[in-house]
């Protein structure tokens, strides 16, 4: 059932209700950052690096600059003065981590293709990119560092000031001896290795900034597409050194973000120092081939995962090595990502014995940093592909190393060798419903049939059970590692004279319909109608507090800031009532916006009324302050973990190679579910997204580090033809970290579906000898993987 | 040089560069930014349009070749009391956009694919919208959109 906004509002949550974000973006009413029409806005464009690891011996920007409508050309050295530190890298992972000075435009040498070398500014967008051509730079060409193995051995050092490719060694290794022993008595150990292949993040909205200077009030405002407007703000202050007072951000309508847009970048830098400098407004939209070189790279890893099981097939022990891809330089959260999954390798099995290890590299590629799941996708790839060796390995199925290996349901809170305390789950009970969904015992016949007839389709089926932590975070759990904010969220409620609701929140959506959902949660708790309820978000100037979007915590952190906010609303309205009735405030019931006298029900008084007494002031009970509003900042107590199954199942063309597709089961349970409707679409875009990287995409480079799939030509977003439907269950496990019972759901898809479908093809194609493939799972991987296996 | 159009049933008249792309047109000349620029290799669809009633990718043409046509944009698809399309409707009922960013051209294609196929099948209005892509929604529900579009207007 699908209900509109006209809801009466008791009760709704659970409900489908429709997203009123919908409308003007249907009818192209929204305005995203280069919608907006600024008049006297100069265009900025950059020249970039077409080398990807050189020094700049020359560059002359006198035929640039004469061109007609350009106002200025500059380089690093004419605009050194104008910011007032490096671009700033908010997570130092450890104290010794190696984070080389990294500036809006190259400072001699340039260290990836894309990277800024001279930037153009004019009054139109065609005179800046076309005088763009007039540049000329000339570059001594060095080898560049492509290889993560190469990087690590430092034969060929990137940034010679730091003197290794190393940024950090990170460890989390509870007991060293206790794994080792593990392992030592181990009935059956697995060691294997995974590339996660870098995936360029490709938001429909390209990067877009605006700013817009009041010169002689001294005042800018910055309209960026960006996913963190409050961690913008605090940055550029910083970083282009101007009063934090003097800034505002606004993030308009937001095309996507998917973790590109949580950073501070180059262009945002060079934008506001340039309107600064210039005294105009500045503007800048990025072109696709920019948004594949010089907007961050997700993923990038090579993952060695081991495990010890007993002879029963009970994991005793899992040890990870990673290295993982930095690129050239370390953008905002850059180092952070690998710690982000650190947690994370056991998945939802009772593993004792816990080793995780990650050296992260610099490479002569675009800077890495979050992406869609960050951190947990690649952990839950790598232990879901080992639990699949594993069972091939002792000759029992996917379901059954599963089940033997579960965190038992009665454990919760569950205390991991990782260190966590996972919150709530009942892990066999979803998988079992996933199971019968999909109808695992007919897709097994079928699965045998196809091989007995010797059919050249076959098929796969696949099995990922993902768990993550979200919610991010516990303030004190990230200065743990050494992040450099907090984690809370922001919210304030105020009832208006007119008994109108506005709701600011410190999140800011791209996408997630916050305005609906954070409706639905005060309309819950005052029982008013959702039309009455105004959501203001993404602009510093009007929710001066927040922590921005990202890490599937919008919901549990955001949303319960504001429920939080709505009940301390409730209570000063009541209190009110209780006043104006002359009765104790015990003495009242509350329903649908009207207080009652218990037992004397036509005695009442409305929330609206309280409202207006609140404005007026006129009768306030001793000492409350006037005005109707509640400001609430959030840390949550705790990481939220959603968890779920995901089964694929594949068809694999034995003589092209090809894999289809064909059905996509998945059963989420995200904890209490505000609005089914916005939780599915999360889900069907997050599995879109993570099959995009199991079969299509690939940030792939020649060996001079150009980037290979640089347009949407090349890098295979793929379209509804290359998916099917999605069918999806669900169980619902409320979390007690949040009054909401909440966990989040923004990455799920993506954070399991990876290993579902890489399960799934090499299932296809296990029985002829193929242990591994490596992603994406292109025809020709396929077909090689079969032809190697049929000719041994 | 001079171009002369009907945009959204209005006559409009610019001068613009002769490289001016009709997107371009569109957005910067005439200041309807509804239609999106998504990519630079015609790849993304967010900025189809309608051109004499049939889907083009508006960085595909130049304006001047859309000299004397009518172009329907996103802003000229519900109805001038503000009744949405039934096409826009259907979005909304079954959650076909996120971001919102894609969703101009994917409506503008939809519309033009049911145009010539009033009837698909799943499998048809997946093929049919192939050169639109989404990053949020994984195609599913604005899959679910378009049938659902296409059994209202049967009804």
């Amino acid at each position: 059932m699908t209900t509109t906004e006209t809801t009466s509002g008791s009760k709704v949550l659970g409900q489908r209700v429709l997203r009123r974000e919908d409308p003007e973006l249907l009818t192209g009413e929204a305005k995203f950052s280069d919608d907006l029409a600024i008049p006297g806005a100069l265009h900025m464009a950059v020249l970039r690096s077409t080398v990807a690891h050189g020094r700049i011996t020359s560059i002359d920007t006198s035929a640039a600059r004469s061109r007609p409508g350009v106002v200025a050309v500059y380089t690093y050295q004419d605009l050194k003065d104008d910011w007032a530190g490096p671009m700033p890298c908010a997570w130092p992972v450890t104290a010794d981590m190696k984070n080389p000075a990294h500036f809006p435009l190259a400072n001699g040498n340039v260290n990836y293709v894309g990277d800024g070398v001279a930037v153009v500014v004019a009054e139109s967008k065609t005179a800046a990119v076309d005088a763009l051509e007039a540049i000329e730079v000339d570059y001594e060409e060095l080898d560049p560092v492509l290889d993560l193995e190469e990087s690590i051995s430092d034969s060929n050092v990137i940034h010679s000031e730091i003197g290794t490719n190393l940024s950090y060694t990170w460890e989390l290794i509870p007991n060293k001896d206790a794994v080792d022993e593990a392992f030592a008595k181990a009935a059956h150990t697995v060691s294997e290795r995974y590339i996660q292949q870098r995936l360029v993040p490709s938001a429909m909205e390209p990067r877009s900034v605006v700013v817009v200077p009041a010169p002689f009030g001294g005042d800018y405002t910055v309209y960026s597409a960006t996913q963190v407007p409050h961690i913008l703000k605090v940055m550029l202050a910083l970083t282009v050194g101007i009063s934090e007072t003097k800034l505002r951000v606004v993030a308009p309508s937001v095309g996507g973000g998917f973790g590109s847009k949580l950073n501070v970048y180059a262009e945002e830098v060079l934008a506001l120092a340039l309107a600064r400098k210039l005294r105009r407004p500045v503007r800048w939209t990025e072109e696709r081939s920019e948004n594949a070189v010089a907007t961050i790279h997700g993923r990038g890893q090579i993952q060695n995962i081991e495990l010890a099981a007993d002879a029963d097939g009970k994991v005793t022990a899992v040890r990870v090595n990673l290295v993982a891809d930095m690129g050239a330089y370390l953008q905002l959260v850059t180092p952070g990502i690998p710690l982000l999954g650190a947690f994370l390798y056991h998945g939802v099995y009772d593993i004792p014995n816990y080793s995780f290890t990650c050296r992260s590299v610099f490479t002569n590629k675009t800077p890495t940093d979050a992406y869609r799941g960050a951190g947990r996708p690649e952990a839950t790839y790598a232990i879901e592909r080992a639990m699949d060796a594993l069972a091939r390995k002792l000759g029992v199925s996917a379901v059954e190393i599963r089940k033997r290996n579960f965190i038992p349901a009665e454990s919760f809170p569950y205390s991991s060798s990782a260190g966590l305390v996972f919150d709530s789950g009942d892990y066999l009970t979803n998988f079992n419903k996933a199971l019968d969904m999909v109808g695992m015992d007919e897709l097994l016949a079928e699965k045998k049939l196809r091989i007995d007839a010797g059919s050249r389709k076959l098929l796969g089926i696949g099995i990922s059970f993902f768990v993550e932590m979200c919610g991010l975070a516990p303030s004190r759990v990230l200065a743990s590692l050494n992040y450099g904010a907090g984690g809370w969220e922001a919210a304030t409620v105020r009832i208006l004279p007119t008994s109108k609701i506005q709701v600011v929140t410190g999140t800011a959506p791209h996408g997630q319909g916050h305005e609906t959902a954070w409706s639905m949660i005060v309309a819950e708790k005052l029982g008013v109608p959702m039309a009455d309820i105004e959501v203001l978000h993404s602009d510093t100037a009007i929710a001066p507090y927040g922590m921005d979007t990202y890490g599937s915590r919008s919901l549990a952190v955001g949303g319960t800031a504001i429920h939080i906010a709505t009940e301390r609303v409730l209570d000063k309205a009541k209190a009110i009532a209780a006043h104006q009735l002359e009765v104790a405030e015990e003495d009242l019931d509350y329903a649908e916006g009207i207080f009652t006298v218990k037992g004397s029900p036509d005695r009442a008084f409305p929330l609206a009324a309280a409202a207006f007494e609140a404005f007026t002031a006129h009768n306030l009970p001793d000492g409350m302050e006037p005005n109707l509003e509640a400001s609430v900042t959030w840390d949550p107590p705790n990481f939220t973990f959603p968890y779920g199954s995901h089964i694929a199942v594949v068809e694999v063309d034995t003589e092209t190679g090809k894999v289809d597709l064909v059905r996509y089961q998945a059963v989420d349970d995200c904890g209490n579910r505000v609005n089914p409707l916005i939780i599915e679409g999360q889900v069907h875009g997050g599995i879109a997204q993570g099959v995009a990287q199991a079969l299509f995409e690939e940030a792939a480079y020649d060996s001079a580090g150009n980037l290979l799939s640089a347009t949407l030509a090349d890098y295979l977003v793929p379209s509804a033809a290359e998916l099917p439907s999605f069918e999806l269950g669900e169980t619902v496990t409320p979390s007690p970290t949040n009054p909401l019972g909440v966990k989040g759901i923004g990455e799920a898809g993506t954070i399991a579906s990876t290993p579902a479908v890489m399960n799934a093809v090499v299932d296809a194609l296990s029985h002829l000898g193929v242990e591994n493939i490596e992603m994406p799972a292109s025809p020709e991987r396929v077909w090689r993987a079969i032809d190697g296996a049929t000719r041994r | 040089m001079q171009v002369t159009m009907t945009v959204n049933g209005q006559t409009v008249s610019r001068d613009v560069e002769p490289r001016t792309l009709l997107v371009h047109f569109l957005r910067d000349h005439v200041g309807l930014t509804g239609t999106n620029v998504g990519c630079d290799t015609s790849s993304c669809g967010a900025c189809t349009v309608h051109v004499n009633g049939e889907s083009v990718k508006s960085c595909t043409m130049l304006a001047v070749q859309a000299d004397g046509q009518e172009v329907t944009t996103i802003e000229g698809l519900a109805s001038a009391e503000g009744e949405l399309h039934p096409m826009q409707k259907a979005f909304q009922e079954n959650h076909g956009l996120q971001c919102g960013f894609c969703t101009p051209g994917m409506v503008m294609a939809a519309t033009s694919f049911l145009k010539e196929n009033p009837h698909p099948t799943e499998a048809e209005v997946r093929l049919g919208l192939e050169g639109n892509l989404c990053r949020c929604t994984g195609y599913h529900n604005i899959v679910k959109s378009v049938l659902a579009a296409a059994a209202s207007a049967g009804e």
